[in-house]
């Protein structure tokens, strides 16, 4: 298994981030959590399940769980979003539906910056910095929490 | 903590549990030497293992209980005190291990001198008593193998036989040694290296590792003989210790996980092969689907175990609980060997226990009761396993007093379970089933055994989460049974494809009990009873339920209607006791699916139970059956809820909705009758209608009851069935015969026309049709004129004032009243009523409605007995909403008593009652 999101962020030196967009937004994954990419085919909805679960689908015999990230964030969900992320948590796997899947860019974690004060504060429990590319912002997205909140919230309805 | 003690520990805790089912057996046959000898090798066993340990502790009082053991063996007479003493020790010596356990390998601190000197003190006094030894009891082996464990050999454990055999042969060659002293063994270094959580470990055959030297103390010279006859007759334990090797469980999960994806990729690609018409492949894969097929079979079996195991320590609980509650208990067990998958062993091992000791704690009565029943003083606890179908069926029946039936009613009452009218309704299995409600025990008294109103609720939901379901008969002094249905096991089952608006489900085969095609005119057909759908399927009404509604993919609010139903496949499905039907669009074909866990985050999702991919790759949900039976149930509250909900509103306002029977009889004309009035509806079978001076009966639940038609006449004897509507008013029962139900609809009763013949109320506008409501009260004179006779010519006809503002309930109440024997005034209000009083006051009794416009009825009250000053007449006052808080304000207004509005006998008792004492005074 891979290493948790929270020991590669403490990790010193250079971070290798895989990018996504969702909704025009672009995030940073770190690379070790991302088991693969792949393009979500015949996707089953589970009835009664929480808004931002898309479904389950069959992933070489395994069952994955697919969250559509622009709910997940409260983003617009317009538009057709063709591709995933694959990674795994607590022995369960999990599928990120976003836009499409940028390049991986290696990133020193000391450039890393902290969240601005006024981030919509539903982010900011998901961000957990952000780095100044050439031409936009990226937002170090930490998935486990993002995951995390999913249940959490099933938990309290 | 060391790996050693790890083993020691799991060993140790498995040879205990086998001491305590031996112990037991042998108290009720203390001449069994095979027994004896078993327990004594058992507790040996530990001593030695734990002086070789270092565990000094526990070694001696494993020692002392061997000490008074062995003079069992020197022919002692075996007593229960001396059994129970030794089981309390072999109790400590538990606790001792957990302790240890916990510590982390260090013998807890502490000394057990008390129990060591009982047990060294009763050894020493039974051995002055002891007579000459009993000639030993033939040597009948248990089983053929001579050892009788209670069952199989675990892998890598030695024989006992064989064990004992080395005993003796260390015991001839090796000099006597103290007993503090076991002569070391050396374990074999492989095992002692190997780590705990190894998935295999190595098969242990080379040295048997408890081997200790035995303290000479502790050996009798006779013993010797014994074993080596006892090898004679069964040692040949050696080649199956060599035959079976201890598996981690862990292991056994992955090659089952294996398994699992290897028959989902047999099953995609079997489907491919359906698809393409090349045949070069087709054989090879028809191979490879045999052998999948066999694979899994193969690992199914080796994750399962006999039911026996989790009914091992079950013998020591019902002796302890025996001794504890003064009863005797025979506990039988029948069918032990009935396997099951350990998963599915492990859940069920609480609520077994559990159900046990309920039936022993209350099932069973004591001596004393049970010898005045007429019963044998020894009461019988019954336990039976079984395979059917792809379950294993686990009966649990006693011979003891049963449910009572009253009890658990009132409880039911009393925790809001189901309110009278409810009870009145059920049948008596239903009301039994309130036992597994949350909350509830009708145990009078808390016992430290039972009675705390937890356990069968937990039972029931335990058994619930691995697929079961749980169910209970009972006979008032014959006992009650148990009947729990449990799947063979949790990973492959068999289901049912079905598809509802494009998506795929499957429904588990083994709660389907067939498919229906809806035809309107056919006996399948889809009728309604107040607007809920019900499929009329031999004899039988089934809910419908739409599972694409309930699932949430098909618009909810939209009902369906008949034609949508036309056509359409329904699945009846029986699930516990519960039957109905689940609407689907189509079902496609039935698959061996392979259960997969949904994700935590989608668990709570409850009418899906898992997920599992098919042939062709996609993934569907699985449905829950018990899910599905609870959604039943749960619109069956909401239905009667809602009835509740209308009748409480009549009360306060004449113009709200009621719930009405609408039926056909005797004429094209609609009929009505309030629901709440209506027991059930029954088929009748018209053949079986008998005719008892001169009235028209029919044998129903075990008694006659009198069946009329709706003109008010005895139904006559003919052919084929009709619905027949059953009302029952305190013990009275009674059934109405009517051509055809119609409906059941929510509408306002208002009376348009007065009623001009005696069986009904009146005639109103019911959904636009004139409709002649029919009084209920009516009917049930005319079937029991006698009764209602003998309570004319009883007395006197008393008067009474009848108060209500709702003509409703003025011409309910009346011809009831009257059946009753009394001459009935109606008055409108509560004005009304005082201007007659003031003229007449000669009533027996006053009966008013508590809420009505301008006066209400505790004004009502206070003015009969202050304006008038009509200090003595009854005042019974009939609640609507909240008879309690009527009550209170009503006895400072007056009211002699109060009662629920729909109380009809508790009315008819007060008013026998009350008026009794009246004219008693006037007289």
């Amino acid at each position: 298994m891979s290493k948790t999101q929270d020991a590669a962020e403490k990790a010193v030196g250079t971070i290798q981030y895989v990018t996504v967009r969702i909704a025009g937004q672009l995030f940073g994954v770190p690379i070790e959590i991302v088991h693969e990419v792949f393009t979500p085919d015949r996707i089953t909805r589970v009835p009664m399940a929480p808004a931002e679960i898309e479904g389950v689908l069959n992933l070489r015999g395994r069952i994955v769980t697919m969250v559509n990230m622009r709910r997940l964030l409260g983003l617009s969900s317009t538009g057709e979003a063709k591709t995933a992320v694959g990674i795994e948590r607590f022995g369960e796997a999990f599928g990120l539906i976003i836009d499409e899947v940028g390049e991986v860019l290696v990133l020193e974690g000391a450039k890393r910056e902290a969240n601005p004060a006024n981030l919509d504060p539903r982010w900011a429990e998901l961000i957990v910095g952000v780095h100044r590319l050439a031409n936009e912002l990226m937002l170090v997205l930490n998935v486990e929490r993002a995951l995390a909140r999913l249940g959490a919230k099933r938990n309290a309805a | 903590m060391d790996d050693l003690l790890q083993e020691f520990l799991t060993e140790t805790n498995e040879s205990l549990d086998v001491a305590d089912a031996e112990l037991v057996k042998f108290e009720r046959d203390p001449n069994n030497r095979e027994i004896l000898n078993n327990i004594f090798r058992l507790v040996h066993t530990i001593k030695g293992t734990c002086g070789f340990i270092g565990l000094s502790r526990l070694a001696a009082l494993a020692h002392a209980a061997e000490t008074l053991m062995d003079k069992f063996r020197e022919g002692m007479p075996v007593t229960p005190e001396a059994v129970s003493l030794v089981l309390v020790s072999i109790d400590r010596i538990k606790g001792l291990l957990a302790d240890l356990e916990r510590n982390g390998g260090t013998e807890p601190e502490g000394s057990d001198a008390d129990l060591i000197d009982q047990l060294l003190e009763m050894a020493a006094r039974e051995a002055v008593e002891a007579a000459p030894p009993p000639p030993p009891a033939p040597v009948v082996p248990l089983k053929p193998l001579g050892q009788s464990l209670e069952r199989e050999l675990l892998p890598g454990e030695i024989p006992l036989d064989e064990l004992e055999r080395i005993f003796r042969m260390t015991e001839s060659d090796v000099p006597v040694k103290p007993a503090k002293a076991p002569a070391p063994a050396p374990k074999p270094a492989a095992k002692a290296k190997a780590p705990a959580p190894a998935p295999v470990k190595e098969v242990v055959a080379e040295a048997p590792k408890p081997a200790v030297a035995k303290p000479a103390a502790a050996s009798p010279a006779k013993e010797p003989v014994i074993a080596v006859q006892k090898d004679e007759d069964g040692g040949h334990g050696t080649p199956i210790a060599n035959q079976s090797i201890r598996v981690g469980v862990g292991m056994l999960e992955h090659l089952m996980t294996m398994v699992s994806e290897l028959v989902l990729t047999r099953n995609q690609l079997l489907e491919i092969a359906r698809r393409n018409e090349d045949h070069d492949y087709k054989v090879s894969l028809q191979r490879l689907s045999n052998v999948t097929g066999e694979l899994q079979d193969a690992i199914m079996r080796t994750r399962m175990q006999p039911i026996g195991n989790a009914w091992q320590k079950l013998p020591r609980i019902v002796r302890d609980l025996a001794q504890e509650l003064g009863k005797q208990v025979d506990l039988e067990m029948h069918g032990s060997e009935t396997e099951l998958d350990r998963q599915v062993l492990d859940q069920i091992k609480d609520p077994l226990t559990h159900m046990v000791r309920n039936s022993a704690d209350h099932g069973l009565e004591s001596p004393e009761e049970r010898r005045r029943a007429g019963k044998p003083e020894k009461g019988m606890i019954r336990l039976s396993a079984y395979h059917e179908g792809g379950f294993v069926i686990v009966k649990i029946s006693d011979d003891g007093k049963g449910l009572d039936l009253a009890r658990i009613k009132a409880k039911a009452l009393e925790n809001g379970l189901a309110d009278e009218a409810e009870l009145a309704k059920m049948s008596d299995g239903q009301i039994f089933r309130f036992i597994f409600a949350a909350g509830f025990s009708t145990a009078a008294k808390v016992t430290s055994v039972s009675g705390r109103g937890v356990g069968m609720d937990v039972v029931r939901s335990n058994i619930e989460a691995i697929g079961g379901t749980v169910d209970v008969q009972s006979k008032a002094g014959a006992g009650s049974t148990f009947v729990i249905k449990i799947p063979l096991t949790l990973a492959i089952m068999p289901a049912l494809i079905v598809e509802v608006s494009g998506d795929r489900f499957a429904i588990p085969q083994n709660s389907v009990l067939e498919l229906v095609r809806v035809k309107t005119d056919s006996e399948h057909a889809v009728r309604r009873l107040n607007d809920a759908p019900v499929l009329c399927l031999r004899n039988q009404l089934l809910p419908i339920l739409h599972l694409g509604r309930l699932l949430g993919i098909v618009d909810a609010k939209q009902d369906m209607t008949d034609q949508e139903f036309e056509n359409r496949l329904i699945a009846v499905m029986h699930v516990g006791n519960q039957s109905f039907g689940v609407v689907v669009d189509s079902v496609s074909h039935t698959e061996e699916i392979v259960v997969k866990p949904m994700a935590s985050v989608l668990r709570s999702v409850s009418l899906v139970s898992g997920s599992t991919i098919l042939g062709d790759g996609h993934v569907i949900m699985i449905v829950d059956p018990n899910g599905l039976a609870q959604s039943v149930a749960a619109t069956g509250e909401t239905a009667a809820a809602n009835v509740l909900a209308s009748s409480v509103h009549s009360d306060e306002d004449a113009d709200a909705l009621m719930s009405l029977l609408l039926f056909r009889a005797g004429t094209q004309d609609i009929s009505a009758v309030p629901l709440s009035l209506v027991t059930r509806l029954e088929e009748l079978d018209q053949a079986t209608i008998e005719h008892v001076d001169g009235r028209s009966v029919i044998q129903y639940r075990g008694k006659l009851i009198p069946i009329l038609v709706a003109t008010g006449a005895p139904a006559q004897k003919g052919e084929g069935t009709r619905p027949m509507l059953i009302f029952s008013h305190e013990n009275q029962v009674m059934g109405l015969a009517v051509d055809e139900i119609v409906d059941i609809v929510e509408s306002r009763l208002d009376l348009e026309i007065a009623s001009t013949s005696p069986h009904s109320i009146g005639g109103a506008i019911i959904n636009g049709r004139a409709t002649e409501v029919l009084d209920v009260g009516y009917f049930l004179s005319q079937a029991f004129t006698e009764d209602s006779r003998d309570t004319q010519t009883r007395t006197e006809q008393p008067r009474l004032l009848l108060v209500d503002d709702s003509p409703f309930f003025r011409n309910l109440l009346q011809p009831v009243l009257k059946g009753r024997g009394y001459a009935v005034t109606a008055c409108a209000s509560a004005h009304e009523a005082l201007q007659r009083l003031a003229s007449d006051n000669r009533y027996a009794a006053i009966v008013s409605d508590v809420e009505m416009p301008e006066m209400d009825g505790f004004s009502f009250a206070e003015a009969v007995r202050g304006q008038l000053g009509m200090t003595d007449v009854p005042i019974i006052a009939m609640a609507g909403s909240n008879p309690s808080l009527a009550i209170q304000r009503g006895r400072a207004a007056g009211f002699t008593d109060c009662v629920a509005k729909f109380d009809r006998p508790g009315l008819i008792s007060a008013l026998q009652e009350f008026t009794g004492t009246a004219q008693g005074e006037a007289a």
